[in-house]
């Protein structure tokens, strides 16, 4: 298996690093006993990056495969023929970069190149066997859905897969990364964009709109209203579980 | 019943006159609620100031000296003002704006009205040439706002194929939908309720290039389209201005919501049906997790122990069976019963549960305040007049280590049967 890893930033000094989607992978695909593990970067080789880059070989691993592209370009066709090249049974991604556009597109991207199948935020995968895996994905509020799904594939990586263990130094000096070239692919569309550092977004503001100045008041100075909330009052017990379990199944919280 | 008012001018005699035998019994009629004057056991009269007077239309509190007027409702007049909002009809669109809601739940979310707001934005920007929402959904639903949200056209796919986790099903649906309409814009939810991943793949499929992460928009007399978005980048720490492509995932309170007007929300059908397709990715269903490992602040299901709760064996019990999330009010946190990360409200967690369950707890502000975004609240209270009652959406009058108990039942019964069946 193979997994991408990008070059991330910081979110505090800016300054780039192993990131952290990207390590959970890492994490994930070492979590997988017997895998054949691949790291394949594409972009530019600089100190910056190669100090960040070094920082997923000192998860235990001995060389990282770097396809040099210069800066803003896109990184898609390359790593499509790398992949197509030597077709791996699972790719692993993050979910989104953490420089540049960080649209989340590229896993998509390359899926619909490639003709894979695509499985977004897991937690885990479970078992690789006979051509499937089967894999638990990451939802809302805490929830898991476990997935089946055909090889080859790719998937990403949620938030609340494992994470990362600490990069150790040595095996990060001693690591090697293999350098190889690709065709250079310009992202025009990207060059007219403007980038500008986040803004804070305005908060929302509640507005009351209403007709006249005592509703305005009213729902300015409302307490909490059921509006016309169902109230059960002598009832006996047996009765009033059965009306809360009828909620509960229609809202489908019970399992 | 008839709405006509009718008047009956020999009991409103009666009812000015204090003097007349059947005074009070006119009196009781007429108010038809609480009377606000009576005699007392000891010959005394009593009076209910409370009951009095209505509210004038100024939003003033004015007593009617005639008599005429008794108990709080007021003699008949109030009627619920129900404002109805204007319905906007768009017969022949000059274009179509399609949104994918998420609909977790089976309803819009909050993020999906403001995708409809901003697709609103879209479609009446030009009064000229006014566009139409088309909204596409999959699944069952229980939404029944759709022509309050804002939505035009309706397309709704149902389906075993459709249902649950089927990206490639609702891909192709979604493309059938884009061949037969071609929407000029398409606005999906950037949200891990699968609007980012539906809206991605829908995007790599018809190679268009998409903005994520919109948060904004503009009308912009440069771009193909007439808007430029803003849109944020690189996990969120740049902004990016650019021109809105035709497919845009938008982030939660990208416009305001519908409010003032009401839509169609008429039904569409796609003109062919789907093909079959032979899906690579097969869906095992949710996994039970432990809910106790769930964070509070976004469990979906949370069972709360208040004050009122003192079989607290049974509440674990229960909160165990059903399969929820434990919860506090600040005095069972305060008394030891719970842990002080369990407490809800305003000095604890701010919870988005879609239920919450609330076992004997009064509704103090400060937990009100907790459980504000919480969609249906259900009350177990002795007290029928507290204000978690008035808050909830369900509430039962009882003792709560009884009705918890018999909800364990019911729910144990339930299981036994369908294993039973199985
Ligand atoms: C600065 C400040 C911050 C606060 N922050 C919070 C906060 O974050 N969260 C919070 O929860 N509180 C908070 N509080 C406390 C809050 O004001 C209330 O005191 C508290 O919420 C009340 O808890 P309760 O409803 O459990 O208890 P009570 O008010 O005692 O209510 C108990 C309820 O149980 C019912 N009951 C009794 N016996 C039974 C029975 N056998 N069966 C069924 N029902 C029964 C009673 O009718 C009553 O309605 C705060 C207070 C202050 C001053």
């Amino acid at each position: 298996m193979t997994v991408l890893v990008s070059v991330g930033r910081h979110p505090v000094t800016g300054r780039s690093r192993r990131a952290d989607q990207d390590a959970r992978g890492v994490e994930l695909a070492r979590t997988l006993p017997g895998a054949e593990i691949g790291l394949l970067h594409a972009g530019r080789l600089d100190e910056g990056n190669e100090a960040a880059l070094r920082g997923y070989l000192g998860m235990g691993f001995d060389a990282l495969t770097l396809i040099e592209q210069p800066e803003s370009s896109d990184a898609l066709p390359a790593l499509a023929e790398a992949l197509k090249a030597a077709p791996p049974q699972l790719v692993i991604a993050g979910e989104r970069a953490e420089q540049g556009e960080g649209s989340g597109l590229l896993p998509y991207l390359l899926a619909e190149r490639l003709g894979w199948p695509l499985v977004s935020g897991l937690a885990a995968v479970e078992e690789v066997s006979g051509g499937v895996a089967t894999v638990l994905q990451a939802l809302p509020r805490g929830q898991r859905r476990r997935l089946k799904v055909r090889l080859p594939a790719i998937v990403t990586v949620d938030a609340a897969a494992p994470a990362p263990r600490q990069s150790a130094f040595g095996p990060a000096q001693r690591g090697r990364l293999e350098v190889s070239e690709a065709p250079v692919a310009a992202d025009v569309e990207m060059a007219e964009w403007q980038f500008k550092p986040a803004r804070k977004r305005p908060k929302r503001l509640k507005i009351v709109k209403a007709a006249s100045a005592r509703d305005r008041f009213k729902a300015a100075a409302a307490k909490a209203e059921g509006g016309g909330g169902q109230v059960l009052t002598d009832v006996t017990a047996e009765q009033g579980a059965a009306a809360v379990y009828k909620l509960l199944k229609e809202e489908g919280v019970l399992r | 019943m008839s709405e006509i008012l009718r008047r009956d001018p020999r009991k409103e005699w009666i009812a000015r006159n204090r003097l007349h035998p059947q005074h009070l019994e006119v009196l009781a009629e007429l108010g038809g609620g609480a009377a606000s004057e009576w005699v007392g056991p000891n010959g005394l009269v009593r009076r209910n100031p409370h009951v009095v007077g209505f509210m004038g239309p100024n939003g003033l509190k004015r007593i009617d000296r005639s008599g005429v007027q008794q108990g709080a409702g007021g003699g008949g007049a109030a009627k619920a003002a129900t404002q109805s909002k204007p319905l906007v009809e768009i017969e022949s669109p000059a274009f179509l704006v399609a949104v994918v809601p998420d609909m977790a739940g089976g309803r819009l979310t909050g993020h999906d009205r403001d995708l409809l707001g901003l697709a609103r934005q879209l479609a009446d920007a030009d009064p000229a040439a006014p566009g139409a929402v088309l909204a596409v959904i999959f699944g069952e639903h229980k939404e029944d706002g759709f022509a309050e949200a804002g939505i035009d056209r309706l397309l709704h796919l149902d389906g075993p194929d459709v249902e649950g986790f089927a990206p490639e099903a609702r891909l192709g649906a979604l493309v059938a939908a884009e061949e037969a309409w071609t929407p000029r814009h398409w606005l999906i939810p950037d949200s891990k309720l699968g609007g980012a991943d539906l809206g991605r793949r829908l995007a790599a499929r018809l190679g268009e290039r998409p903005a994520t992460g919109v948060w904004q928009i503009e009308a912009s007399a440069e771009a193909d389209l007439g808007w430029s978005c803003t849109a944020r980048g690189a996990a969120g720490t740049l902004d990016i201005q650019r021109s809105l492509p035709r497919f845009a995932l938008a982030l939660a309170e990208c416009a305001e919501p519908v409010s003032d007007t009401r839509h169609a929300a008429s039904e569409l059908t796609l003109p062919q049906a789907l093909p079959a397709q032979l899906s690579r990715i097969e869906d095992l269903g949710q996994v039970a997790v432990d809910p106790a490992g769930v964070a509070l602040s976004e469990a979906e299901f949370i069972l709360s122990a208040g004050n009122g709760v003192r079989d607290w064996d049974g509440f674990h019990h229960a909160a165990e069976v059903l399969g929820a999330t434990e919860g506090a009010s600040r005095v069972a946190v305060d008394d030891g019963f719970m842990a002080r990360n369990r407490q809800v409200g305003a000095t604890g967690t701010w919870v988005t549960a879609r239920v919450y369950v609330a076992v004997g707890i009064s509704g103090a502000i400060q937990h009100l305040q907790g459980i504000q975004s919480c969609d249906k609240v259900v009350a177990i209270n002795m007290d029928p007049g507290c204000d978690m009652i008035k808050r909830a959406d369900l509430a039962v009058i009882g003792d709560s280590a009884k009705v918890l108990e018999a909800l364990v039942a019911l729910v144990e019964q339930a299981r036994e049967e369908k294993r039973n069946a199985a």
